[in-house]
């Protein structure tokens, strides 16, 4: 663990720091932001019931994997800075081919956000945490928000959210999305993310030496075939394990469009798609 | 620097590189995932089974897993006949009487009498009929349905039914898209994302039409309670026409079933692949989301819709039967000339043109119906018991059970309503799967209906 890590993790209600009331929910009011932020995580784990908490919409949630397909937006203002907050599918990898966990792949990816929150399932820590370290491998930018905090208290569980951030070298704000419990400090937190004054160091796995020179070389050359790639280093590591889809991506060019495509919203929350489940 | 010289270069690389380097990577992502959840979960209680695990034990059990599932499907869908039955009659008595009194009110004005003819015999009419046949079954059936899928009861029926689809070649997760078809097909198809493999996405969005959705539940419901339970009254009446519902339902997931083995036998060859599906925990539903997602966002929306299309299906229907043609009006014309292959099918030519105006959206077929058999001249009041719509069907229109049962049929089979094909389209990006879409539902539907009627009439039935 690299000693340099300096989380600063704001108390909750202090008095100094009245966040919650300082939250403005500005629901598809998105056309003047001045920040991205993206929600990942497992399916299930509450990503559309904390979109909802922050937005003030009403995205479709229903207790199943699966329920979200595509990718809403929608903002919130806090402390006056505007947010515009993306609700991915769930999704257990970042190396998944269906349709739905390719949307979440893609924009986490190439959407280039300005904070990543990670939404966990404080019952099921460890399977959550392979889809946290594979995003800490090609973001630093990452927030663990450890939902369902009063599932876990329930079944008996307790989370040290600081030994978590502490390993993982980024912060993990314990969070229960449905009553709002800990939304305040998380949106501190992912302020002081976007706005550097909070530094992460996340853990990454290093690898051999050859393995990590083999990606020092072909990062560069990665970033010089396509300007503005914001993941060459993720691209590399896919080349070198011989993905196929990578290596088609990076061939036919459609690199570029792929970027373009995060930045456009491609599908913006309305009442039709909530009816429809066309999240 | 061109991009297959990075492949190459990659190339190169990869073959300077320990053959395990992948696996090792893998593992060592795994092992400090391990590390890291067990340092920061402490558990307190050393409880072995608890509650959610005594519960799916009993709900995904080998024997009671079905029939629960049956059980819970028979109860939401007699709570919606018996509930809906009153309260449609009530709206419909109300909206008639409205449009009564619009009528006086139009003539006193000394209005021409077709613009008093196209406002209430027309579209009003319409929308009258779309809200009160639409209306109530949906006000209970969707937050019924919400409540089972905010407990997470969802994905144990995909664990119930994951044999019967990898036996069909399908995919598990196809029940899941098939649960949301029941709320609307269109839905049904965009949830089919979640399924990984190509093949199966195609199977799931070819067969999900066959699932009843709730555009098509209020045709379903009222026909099984004006003529399947029409012999019997009260409460047996309600389980009757329960029951016939639920059989319909269970035809329908019987040819999802069928018709993903014969897509996987023909155009769409392969192998059931397998996967992995999460049983999330229960938890207790939120009852003010529930009804709010259900009733405003659901029910009024979809209500909404049905209304836009039936103000001027019932408009176009009121044209049609006020131009003469030849000694009659031109809607009658039509379902004349539609009515010999009406009859083959078990149906009849109003039946036909009503499917054909409302192609839109499927839920406005009976109200259309209905308005092309008064419009046409053929009766003049609406009528809004179920008595008066039994009567004018089998006294004034030759009605028999054999019509009934093939039109719960022909609209459990029937072409996907407009939206869901404009779905199929953009999900598939390709017009041939999309016409597909429709040739195999429709296909479906004109043989089943065609081979009940001649069985019926061979045997005497009709």
């Amino acid at each position: 663990m690299p000693e340099n890590t300096k989380i600063q993790l704001p108390t909750e209600n202090c008095a100094t720091c009245p966040a919650y009331t300082q939250l403005e929910q500005m629901g598809i009011k998105i056309d003047n932001f001045d920040r991205v932020i993206a929600l990942a995580g497992n399916p299930n784990t509450g990503k559309s019931t904390l979109f909802n908490a922050l937005t003030g919409l009403k995205q479709h949630t229903g207790n199943w994997p699966g329920k979200t397909v595509t990718r809403a937006e929608g903002g919130y203002q806090f402390n006056g800075v505007r947010y515009k907050i993306v609700d991915l599918p769930g999704t257990y990898s970042l190396l998944s081919a269906s349709q739905d966990e390719e949307v979440a792949r893609d924009f986490i990816l190439f959407g280039q956000p300005d904070c990543t929150i990670v939404v966990t399932d404080a019952t099921a820590l460890e399977r959550n945490l392979n889809l946290v370290m594979q995003v800490l491998e090609i973001t630093d930018k990452v927030v663990v928000a450890v939902n369902l905090m009063d599932e876990a208290r329930r079944k008996g569980l307790e989370v040290d959210t600081r030994s978590l951030a502490r390993d993982l070298g980024v912060p993990a704000i314990p969070v229960t999305a449905r009553t709002g419990e800990g939304i305040s400090t998380l949106l501190q937190t992912v302020a002081g993310v976007v706005d550097g004054s909070i530094l992460t160091t996340p853990r990454r796995v290093e690898g051999t030496p050859e393995f990590r020179r083999a990606v020092n070389e072909l990062v560069p050359m990665i970033e010089q075939a396509v300007p503005g790639i914001p993941n060459a280093r993720w691209l590399a590591i896919r080349l070198l394990d011989g993905d196929a889809r990578v290596q088609k991506a990076l061939t036919s060019g459609e690199l570029p469009e792929l970027m373009a495509r995060q930045r456009r919203a491609d599908v913006q929350f309305s009442r039709k798609m909530a009816v429809e489940g066309r999240q | 620097m061109e991009s297959t010289e990075i492949l190459q270069k990659a190339e190169t690389l990869r073959a300077g590189l320990s053959t395990g380097f992948r696996d090792e990577i893998v593992k060592s992502l795994y092992s400090e995932a391990e590390n890291i959840a067990r340092r920061a979960v402490k558990t307190a209680s050393d409880k072995k089974y608890d509650f959610d695990q005594k519960v799916d034990r009993l709900v995904t059990s080998p024997v009671f897993g079905l029939p629960i599932m049956l059980a819970l499907l028979a109860a939401i869908i007699w709570l919606t006949v018996s509930g809906a039955n009153v309260v449609s009659e009530a709206i419909a008595a109300v909206l008639f009487w409205l449009g009564d009194q619009g009528i006086a009110l139009f003539q006193a004005l000394n209005l021409p009498w077709w613009v008093t003819g196209f406002v209430w015999d027309g579209v009003y009419r319409g929308l009258a009929w779309v809200v009160s046949v639409m209306l109530p079954p949906m006000a209970i059936f969707f937050p019924a349905f919400t409540i089972l899928e905010d407990l997470g009861y969802l994905p144990r029926v995909a664990f119930n039914l994951d044999w019967l689809y990898r036996k069909s070649g399908a995919h598990g997760k196809q029940a899941l898209t098939m649960a949301m078809g029941f709320g609307c097909n269109a839905a049904g198809v965009v949830s089919t994302r979640i399924i990984d493999s190509p093949r199966e996405r195609l199977i799931a969005i070819l067969t999900n039409n066959f699932v009843p959705c709730n555009g098509r539940f209020p045709t379903l419901i009222m026909l099984a309670t004006v003529f399947v339970a029409a012999g019997f009254s009260g409460f047996t009446s309600s389980i009757i026409a329960a029951a016939t519902v639920v059989g319909v339902v269970l035809i329908g997931v019987a040819f999802t079933l069928f018709m993903s083995w014969l897509l996987t036998k023909t155009v769409l060859k392969g192998e059931a692949s397998a996967f992995t599906l999460e049983l999330p925990p229960y938890r207790v539903p939120n009852i003010g989301r529930i009804l709010y997602t259900s009733l405003i966002d659901r029910t009024l929306f979809v209500l909404w819709r049905a209304m836009q299309t039936a103000a001027p299906a019932g408009a176009v229907i009121w044209v049609l039967a006020n131009i003469p043609f030849g000694d009659s009006n031109l809607a009658r014309a039509i379902a004349d000339w539609l009515n010999p292959f009406g009859l083959l099918l078990g149906l009849d030519g109003v039946i036909l043109l009503a499917y054909i105006i409302a192609i839109p959206a499927n839920e406005i077929v009976v109200p259309t119906m209905m308005m092309v058999y008064l419009g046409a001249g053929m009766m003049i009041d609406g009528p809004s018991t179920n008595e008066a719509i039994r009567s004018l069907l089998i006294d004034g229109h030759g009605w028999s059970m054999l019509t009934a049962v093939n039109l719960m049929l022909f609209a459990l089979l029937h072409n996907p309503c407009a939206t869901t094909i404009i779905t199929i389209y953009q999900e598939t990006k390709s017009y041939k799967w999309a016409t597909l879409s429709v040739v195999i539902t429709l296909g479906t539907a004109f043989l089943v209906t065609f081979l009940t009627a001649t069985v019926a009439r061979l045997l005497g039935w009709a």
